[in-house]
């Protein structure tokens, strides 16, 4: 699917957060949204799935406004994985994997062996089987963090929005749900603080900064310490990996660097 | 790649029975129940014989009377019709108490949270202190309805602003009212100067269930059917409110006008119950816990279970209220409160650590 942001701009409390943002994915692509601390990505998710409404422009899905059709209509195609926000109520690990089934049920529907299927298998490509029925209030950040996909993965989407998916993960599971993402050939948008793992797993990357597009193509042409030195005010060296081609960031340490 | 491993763990299943044995031993409790609250009494009747009495009155060819139509009279319309209201209002209030605590995400919120039952109490207490009797032998249930709707519309639209509802502003507004209408209550009360209608307003607040005829079954009976049924109807939505707002808007829940719906569905089933009960305090908050323990969270296997719970809990506790110190009766609440408070406070410290 097409994901399409025309113009958008969110404007909270006074504060400019999302300035006139314009971008296309393609049916497949995957896109990392990279940028500072306040850059306004996490805002810009939001308004693809109806988390909040852009104060101005629209949020296309393949040409239709995902803000004008039923909440269960866009479900059934984009999911997203946010951020864990805390409960208090014991749902096991399987419950919360479950839930993303709802999109595609009626009142009284219960779970069809296809369902069971889907779960299972979400569970299973997230490696977290095994904890099924723990309660998943008591996993630790990185096992919720897995959780959380598999939920997404059981919706069966075809577009993903994904806000940091792997800041709580090991190396091993950063690898594999990335993979997994790419894997599933869907149209994504992924957030990542991660410049090296965006470069490596995104056809193109949208750098962010106070609300705007700094920059967006592929990583090669995007990631350059002149863009680095002013977005993210680090002083860093590109190179290019010799066998896999893919650009590396290696920062210098010792202090941020004042530009101008 | 991942390699998938579908199905290959899932065969770790949740510990403890089954679903459906749990649910056929909790129907065999609630039996228990109504077997022993029918049968015990002044006049005591072997169980054998109330199931004889029920099951002839339910079609005559299946048991052969061989007891005294007193005996009849005594089941029939004295005991089973109090049984029966103390059956609906258990389950009205413990499935009422599960969705609230999913509605405000917060597991220690009860039905008496809303200030819905405190308005009730005020309407309750304004007929019964100035003898009001505009609606005749319904004055009183009628008067608490309307007490209870109005605040639930007072706190409704306290707690919205700009089309949404935040579950800090209800909770706030819903205490906030619900004391204000307790100092309204016992206001009317302590300046009323007939002792005889002050204690009659007492009860009446501490929740009771004596005297009840078929008359007043039927209402809160229906809407508490009705209203588990719609609720039942709703689990995978309620399920996606313990998610968190933004999830569950992710998932494609309109969270705002979902939680607008079921506010107004959860306070007409709680206003229709407590209006003849009075307020009965803690059984919207425990049983949904001992639900979740022993069943899990998923809305759609625990509020069938929370509702044949709390019937088998409130008969048990209304049994106890009327045979503890008989002929006196001690009104439900009270013992409901004593069984409560305890739990809840062992819940608090459990939750804390």
């Amino acid at each position: 699917m097409t994901l399409t942001v025309e113009n958008v701009s969110v404007r909270i409390g006074g504060r400019d957060l999302v300035r006139q943002v314009s971008l296309e994915v393609a049916e497949g692509e995957m896109l990392a949204l990279a940028g500072p601390n306040g850059a306004g990505k996490t805002t810009l998710l939001r308004t693809l799935y109806r988390a909040r409404r852009p104060t101005r422009g629209r949020v296309l899905l393949d040409g239709e406004d995902v803000w004008r059709m039923p909440a269960g209509r866009l479900a059934r195609r984009l999911a997203a994985v946010l951020q864990e926000s805390g409960g208090d109520f014991e749902l096991s690990v399987y419950d919360v994997v479950a839930m993303g089934r709802t999109p595609h049920k009626r009142a009284f529907d219960g779970d069809n062996a296809a369902d069971k299927a889907i779960i299972a298998d979400a569970l299973g490509r997230l490696d977290v089987a095994g904890l099924a029925h723990a309660p998943f209030d008591r996993l630790s950040g990185g096992e919720k963090q897995r959780v959380l996909i598999a939920r997404a993965l059981a919706q069966r989407p075809t577009t993903m929005v994904l806000d940091e998916p792997t800041n709580h993960l090991d190396l091993r599971h950063q690898l594999d749900a990335l993979n997994l993402v790419r894997g599933l050939g869907v149209t994504a948008v992924v957030a990542l603080h991660d410049l090296n793992m965006a470069a490596a797993f995104c056809d193109r990357i949208c750098v962010m900064d106070a609300g705007r597009i700094v920059a967006l193509g592929a990583p090669a042409d995007v990631l350059t310490p002149a863009l680095l030195a002013e977005v993210y005010r680090v002083d860093a060296e590109v190179v290019i990996h010799p066998r896999t081609g893919v650009p590396q960031v290696s920062l210098r340490t010792g202090g941020s660097r004042v530009t101008n | 790649m991942i390699e998938p491993t579908a199905g290959a763990v899932l065969s770790a299943r949740r510990p403890g029975p089954p679903y459906p044995v749990m649910i056929g031993l909790l129907v065999l409790l609630l039996g228990g129940a109504v077997t022993a609250a029918i049968a015990a009494g002044s006049v005591p009747l072997p169980a054998g014989q109330v199931w004889g009495i029920l099951l002839h009155n339910l079609h005559p060819a299946l048991a052969e009377p061989t007891w005294t139509p007193v005996r009849e009279t005594i089941v029939m319309d004295v005991r089973l019709p109090r049984v029966v209201l103390a059956g609906a209002i258990g389950a009205g209030l413990s499935v009422c108490g599960m969705a609230l605590q999913a509605l405000v995400r917060n597991p220690l919120a009860d039905p008496m949270l809303l200030g819905v039952s405190s308005g009730a109490g005020v309407g309750a207490v304004t007929v019964v202190v100035f003898g009001l009797s505009v609606f005749g032998a319904f004055s009183l249930p009628i008067a608490a309805f309307l007490g209870a709707l109005a605040a639930l519309v007072a706190v409704y639209f306290l707690a919205r602003s700009g089309g949404r509802m935040t579950t800090v502003r209800l909770v706030l507004a819903g205490v906030a009212m619900a004391e204000v209408l307790s100092a309204v209550a016992s206001f009317l009360v302590v300046t009323s100067n007939d002792p005889h209608k002050t204690q009659a307003a007492v009860r009446w607040m501490l929740g009771g269930l004596a005297g009840t005829t078929w008359t007043v079954v039927w209402i809160p009976a229906a809407a508490v059917l009705l209203g588990t049924v719609a609720l039942i109807g709703v689990s995978r939505p309620l399920n996606l409110l313990l998610a968190g707002e933004e999830a569950a808007a992710s998932l494609g829940l309109d969270v705002h006008r979902f939680r607008s719906a079921l506010f107004v569905l959860v306070a007409m089933m709680i206003g229709t119950t407590v209006a003849v009960s009075g307020a009965i305090g803690f059984v919207g908050l425990i049983m949904p816990h001992v639900v979740r323990l022993l069943i899990g969270a998923d809305h759609r296997r625990a509020l069938p279970a929370t509702a044949l719970l709390g019937a088998a809990f409130l008969i048990v506790a209304d049994l106890t209220a009327r045979t503890l110190i008989a002929p006196e009766e001690i009104p439900v609440g009270i013992i409901t409160a004593l069984v409560g408070g305890p739990f809840f406070l062992w819940l608090m410290r459990r939750r804390s650590k």
